[in-house]
Order: structure tokens, then sequence, then C-alpha cells
């Protein structure tokens, strides 16, 4: 789950790491407040979740309250790649001798988490790695035993040769291991970690990203998700405990399994159609999950045809079937369907689903080439 | 022979007095697997389907000699459970869980890697032996003996890759899904080492999706050391890039895991890769011949 900077910071802070007292506010006389209690230049930044805001213009440098509330009506309601900016955090500027980017993520292929750090600071992380990836220094982070101290201040002398600031640099290192690993976090980076003329460090960018599967035990996170992340057609089938995305074809597919899901799209593109949405309906095809299913589906103005595709597996497939024929005479649907149903008595299923007039198909690919050709028709 | 389980694998269901752990005990009972134990903490002394339960993994294993176990136990708990599993000396451990938090699943596995456990999983079906032995939640008849190693990120799409073998044909001498999440206890190249060692396996199928570079190594590890025919198929051509497509683990992630890469990885290591799983069978044939 993404949560924005402010979101970040709020949590970092918590963890004592050091950064410019800020705010969120979604107004502009509420940013010259801000600005005239703190007397001095503050940053004006979009708290939306896309990257490039700065690039977009909804990072703006303000050194007095007359220019804080005009950058903060510049950037409040600004579209930045299709979002509307709705907040804006506050923060006084910080002079910057040095910038210094620290970062941990949990790396798949050695199935741990890595800390990563740099001198260059700043800028995307990702063209550091790609132009010049010996300054990046990376660090494995035994998952058990965590980051040590030890660590944490090795980590902190490797991007800056100064003790005491590279105490201090090892120090925030520290803090925000500990904050990823007990937020179970999946990213947690900060860039720039600001070193001061003076040698004192300030994290004035923060991004976390929150592992979904550790939700159930962060309610306080949880509750920081964004309404805007989610359409309501997401956000319905989530409280359904539906997988849905939505695409933009005319091919509604609901399907038993991600990856199975994920190939009905596949085949559905490859006999010509165009897939509309991703749609795992999981392990239990109830009826009451497939009503819900096929209104999320439906309610896309461009689906003209749907498929059914379920692999009964251990589910008995007349079972499945009873389900499908309960949930169309509570949602009578105006569109064609396919359904494919394979697995014990998938004879009976389909029998059953003809009996009440549904296309059936007792394989996948033929499955989707009829429901190709029935959204075509429909066009 | 198969790899990992066989018929003398004795195995011990953790959470079997749950719902989703006693049915799915019968169902390795009926397909003729030795389920010799169940584990429930407080639960220890009542039976499940003529099973034993034991309150701790350590007293089923010294009372029945469990040497395997298989996991249905909530998110929040499965990983305490998993490692109760390895610290008591079961050696293959398979998680079916859905939803372990991703840092709970990296530490069980450093956990079971220092016990010398192999982990299975999470969020998999588990794995099955035909005619020998089925650990997990995969429908028995659409398996069938014979000399084709599966090893899957999927659960329904492996069971759709297995039902077109076995049409064609084709048995298998053990298909294992490995999960979707993003951190798994055994990846490909596990897995195709262990194909690789097997006598009774002669030809391979593997079954990747997005996210990760599990599938791009595997090629690369197939090109250097495997001499058996390996056929795939990788799922996600359409998925757009930055979304979580259902499995915590099949996401394009900063234009990384695509499946063109993986396709592309696995092509340039000389395995055939099918546009469609209805396209494995031959392609697999035309390898085993060739």
């Amino acid at each position: 789950m993404k949560i924005h900077e402010y979101q970040a910071k709020e949590i970092l802070s918590r963890y004592e790491v050091p950064m410019p007292p800020f705010e969120v506010v979604d107004s502009p006389s509420q940013a010259r407040a801000f600005a005239e209690r703190t007397g001095a230049p503050i940053i004006v930044k979009a708290q939306v979740h896309v990257g490039g805001r700065g690039k977009a213009g909804g990072v703006k440098f303000a050194a007095d309250p007359d220019e804080a509330e005009r950058s903060a009506a510049d950037i409040l309601g600004m579209d930045i790649k299709g979002l509307t900016v709705g907040k804006v955090i506050v923060y006084e500027a910080v002079d910057i001798a040095d910038e210094i980017y620290i970062g941990v993520v949990i790396d798949r292929a050695s199935k741990r988490p890595v800390f990563m750090v740099s001198s260059a600071g700043g800028v995307d992380i990702e063209e550091v790695a790609s132009a010049t990836p010996e300054k990046i220094h990376r660090h494995p982070v035994d998952p058990q035993d965590g980051l040590s101290r030890e660590e944490a201040a090795a980590l902190g002398g490797a991007v800056d040769p100064r003790p005491d600031v590279a105490r201090r640099i090892g120090d925030v290192i520290f803090k925000l291991w500990t904050a990823f690993n007990e937020s179970d976090a999946s990213l947690a980076e900060i860039n720039p970690l600001v070193v001061t003329p003076d040698g004192d460090v300030s994290a004035v960018d923060a991004k976390m990203l929150i592992d979904d599967n550790a939700l159930f035990r962060h309610e306080d996170i949880a509750a920081m998700r964004d309404p805007s992340l989610e359409t309501d057609e997401t956000r319905r089938a989530r409280e359904a405990g539906l997988s849905y995305v939505k695409l933009d074809g005319t091919v509604g597919c609901l399907v038993n399994g991600a990856g199975l899901a994920m190939t009905t799209m596949d085949v559905i593109k490859h006999f010509g159609g165009e897939p509309a949405n991703f749609l795992d309906i999981g392990g239990s095809s109830t009826p009451e999950k497939v009503v819900t299913a096929l209104d999320i589906i439906s309610s896309d103005p461009g689906v003209k045809a749907i498929l059914i595709n379920i692999f009964g597996g251990i589910t008995r497939c007349d079972d499945v079937a009873r389900g499908l024929i309960e949930a169309f005479e509570r949602r009578p649907l105006d569109l064609g369907v396919v359904v494919r149903l394979t697995g014990t008595n998938e004879e009976e299923a389909r029998e059953l689903l003809s009996e009440h007039d549904l296309v059936t198909a007792a394989t996948m690919d033929d499955a989707v080439q009829k429901v190709v050709e029935m959204a075509g028709r429909a066009a | 022979m198969s790899i990992y389980i066989d018929e003398k694998t004795r195995v011990c269901v953790q959470g079997i007095t749950g719902r989703d752990g006693g049915f799915h005990a019968r169902g390795m009972l009926d397909y003729g697997t030795n389920v010799v134990a169940g584990v429930t903490p407080g639960k220890g002394g009542q039976s499940v389907e003529d099973v034993p339960v034991f309150d701790t993994v350590r007293e089923a294993v010294e009372k029945t000699g469990a040497d395997a176990s298989i996991v249905f136990v909530p998110a929040r708990f499965a990983a305490d459970a998993v490692v109760e599993a390895g610290e008591a000396g079961i050696e293959l451990v398979v998680a079916i869980t859905e939803g372990v938090p991703t840092l709970d699943a990296a530490r069980m596995y450093a956990r079971l890697h220092e016990t010398g456990t192999r982990l299975v999983g999470p969020n998999c079906p588990g794995l099955i032996s035909p005619g020998k032995c089925k650990l997990g939640i995969m429908p028995g008849p659409i398996h069938e003996r014979g000399p084709i190693g599966v090893v899957s990120r999927s659960g329904t799409l492996t069971y759709e890759v297995v039902d077109g073998l076995r049409r064609h044909g084709l048995g298998q001498s053990t298909v294992i899904g490995i999960g979707g999440d993003p951190i798994i206890g055994t990846n490909f190249i596990d897995t195709l080492e262990a194909f690789a060692r097997d006598p009774e396996t002669e030809g391979i199928v593997l079954i990747g999706e997005i996210g990760g570079t599990d599938e791009e190594e595997a090629a690369a590890w197939i090109e250097r050391e495997l001499d058996k025919p390996v056929v795939s198929f990788i799922a996600g051509r359409t998925a757009p890039p930055g979304k979580r497509m259902g499995h915590a683990g099949a996401i394009i992630a900063g234009g990384k895991g695509t499946a063109e890469e993986k396709m592309e990885a696995l092509k340039a290591a000389g395995v055939p890769v099918a546009e469609r799983p209805s396209e494995i069978p031959e392609l697999l044939s035309g390898s085993l011949r060739g």
C-alpha cells in the first residue's frame, strides 16, 4: 500500500528521525500561516501518489509568506499525471551541504531486506544504479537478527568520512531500519537525507510502501489508505475478497486463480479480443461472490461480453453451475456470457447451464474464441 | 522416483481441526497419502478422520515419525507454525496459507535454512507425486504418473496445464506449486536441480508469471546446467505495469519483471515458450522426441 510523504514522515517521526517540522494543509491561507509561524523560507510540495512531482511543478520553494500562499494556490488543484492535488506538505527549507540516499527494500532474489546508501542523494536512485552503480553501497540484512547499530554506523561511514556526521547518518539508518521492520514496510527510503553546513542531518523527503499482507497488524497504517488510490469498484472488490484490475477492453472475465486469470486475459488477446479486466474470484465461488464480481465487471460500460473461466479442481462443477445460475437469477445481465467449467461433474454442469440458456465451452481456447466473437458482434 | 515426496513420506497436518485442514486431510487420505498426525495446539488427544491430533509438532514427530508437514494455519500465525515444524525436525514443510506478511516469510525462510528444512510456499497449492503422495490441495484425478516434472507459481493454472498433459498421455513425476508470493521457500532453480537428479523425470514444464526475476535466473541455469528438455508458459503478457495481479508477487515493478522479458530469457536459453497453455503438450512432445 502506498502512503504519502507526510504519512511516511509521521511514521518516521515516531522513530525520532530528524526532519524539518512539517504540516499538511489544503488551503493557501494555511500555507501562508505556516510560513508566518516559521519565519523562514519553506518548501511546498504536492501530496499525490505519483512520481515526478518536481518536474510537474508540484514542488516549490517559497521565500516568504506571500510566495507560500501563491505556491500553495498554484499547486493545490493542479493535475499531476491524472491525479488532482488535494493536499500539500509544508516544511522549513533546510540548508544543503550534501545530499545522501538511504533506503531499505525487500530483495526477492536473496529473500532478505537490503539496505542501500549512497552519497549521490537528491536524484533518482534508479539512475544512479544504472549510471554509477559503484556509488551505491548495498548491505543485506539478516531477517532474523535485523540491522545492528554497528552495521548502521559502518554504513554511515561509507557515505561520509567525517566521524561525527557519519555517526549521525548511521543513527538515522538504524532508525529507518527499525521503522521499516516494525511497520512491515516493503520499502522505506529517505532521499535526500540532507547534511547541513553544520554537519547535522535532516530527512527532507521520505517514502514508504507497506506490505498489504501485513496491514491486519497495523490498524493505524491501514487507516492511512488514500481513497484516491482505488476506484469504487476496486474497493468493493477488495472488501469482497476479490482481486480486480480494470483494463480498457470489451471482454470481461471472471476466473478462479490469479495465474489462470492472467492467462485468460492473455488468451483473449491472442484470439483478437481485448480484455476488459483481471478478476480472480479466489477459492470459493459462492453465489454472493459471483454476483459481486458480475456487478463490478458489468459496471464498466466498455464490457460487451463476459467469460467465466473456472477450473473446478476440488470444487464440483455442478455446484459452481448452480451458484452461477442463482447469481444470474439475482442479477440478470444484458451482456453475452460464455461459461467454461472444467473438473469434477463438468458434463452435468454444462447441461444445467444450457438449460438456463447459457453458452458453454469445454476448453479455454474454445471459450475465449466464443466470447471474443460475441463481444465483436455486440460492439 | 519423483522429487521431495513419495510413497514413504509421513505427513503431519498443522491446523487439522480447522475447516480447510480437516477437508484437505481427508483429500490427502483419499489419495493414499500417509497422513500420520495432525497438530492443533490445545486439541491434543482428539482425532480427525481417524488421524491422531497432537498439541505440538515435536510430539507428533516423536509419536508418529512424521517427516513432512502441511500448514493450514491463518496468515497471522502461519510463520510461527512453519518455524515450529522446522525446529521439530520436519524435513519438508508446505505452507498453503495466502497472506503471510513478507517479513514473516523472510524470517521463516531464514530459520528453516538454519534447521535444514525445505520450505515450499507460502501461498501455494502444494505438491503431488502421482500414484505415491499428495501433499497439497490439488485435485488428484487430473494427475497421472509419468515422466514429466511440472513446476509452477500458480494454482489453478497448474491444474489447467496438468489436465492438458494428461489428455495427451503425458503423465507426471511430480507437480509442484512453488507459490505466488514475493518470498518463497523453494524457487525454480531448486526444483529444476531436483528434477535434473530424478531418474523418473524426462521432461519439464515451467509455468511462470510476471514479477521478480526467478524465471530469468532459471533460464540462465538451464542453459548452463540442464540436459533435460524444458518447455515453458509465462502468464501476464497483458498485465499492466505497477499493478498487483492477485498474487502478492505478481507485479511489474519499476518496469522490471514483465512476461516478455521472461519469455525472451527462456527462449535465449533454448526453452520453447508456449503462446497459450494448450500448446504445451505438443511443444513438450517435440522436445522429448528431438
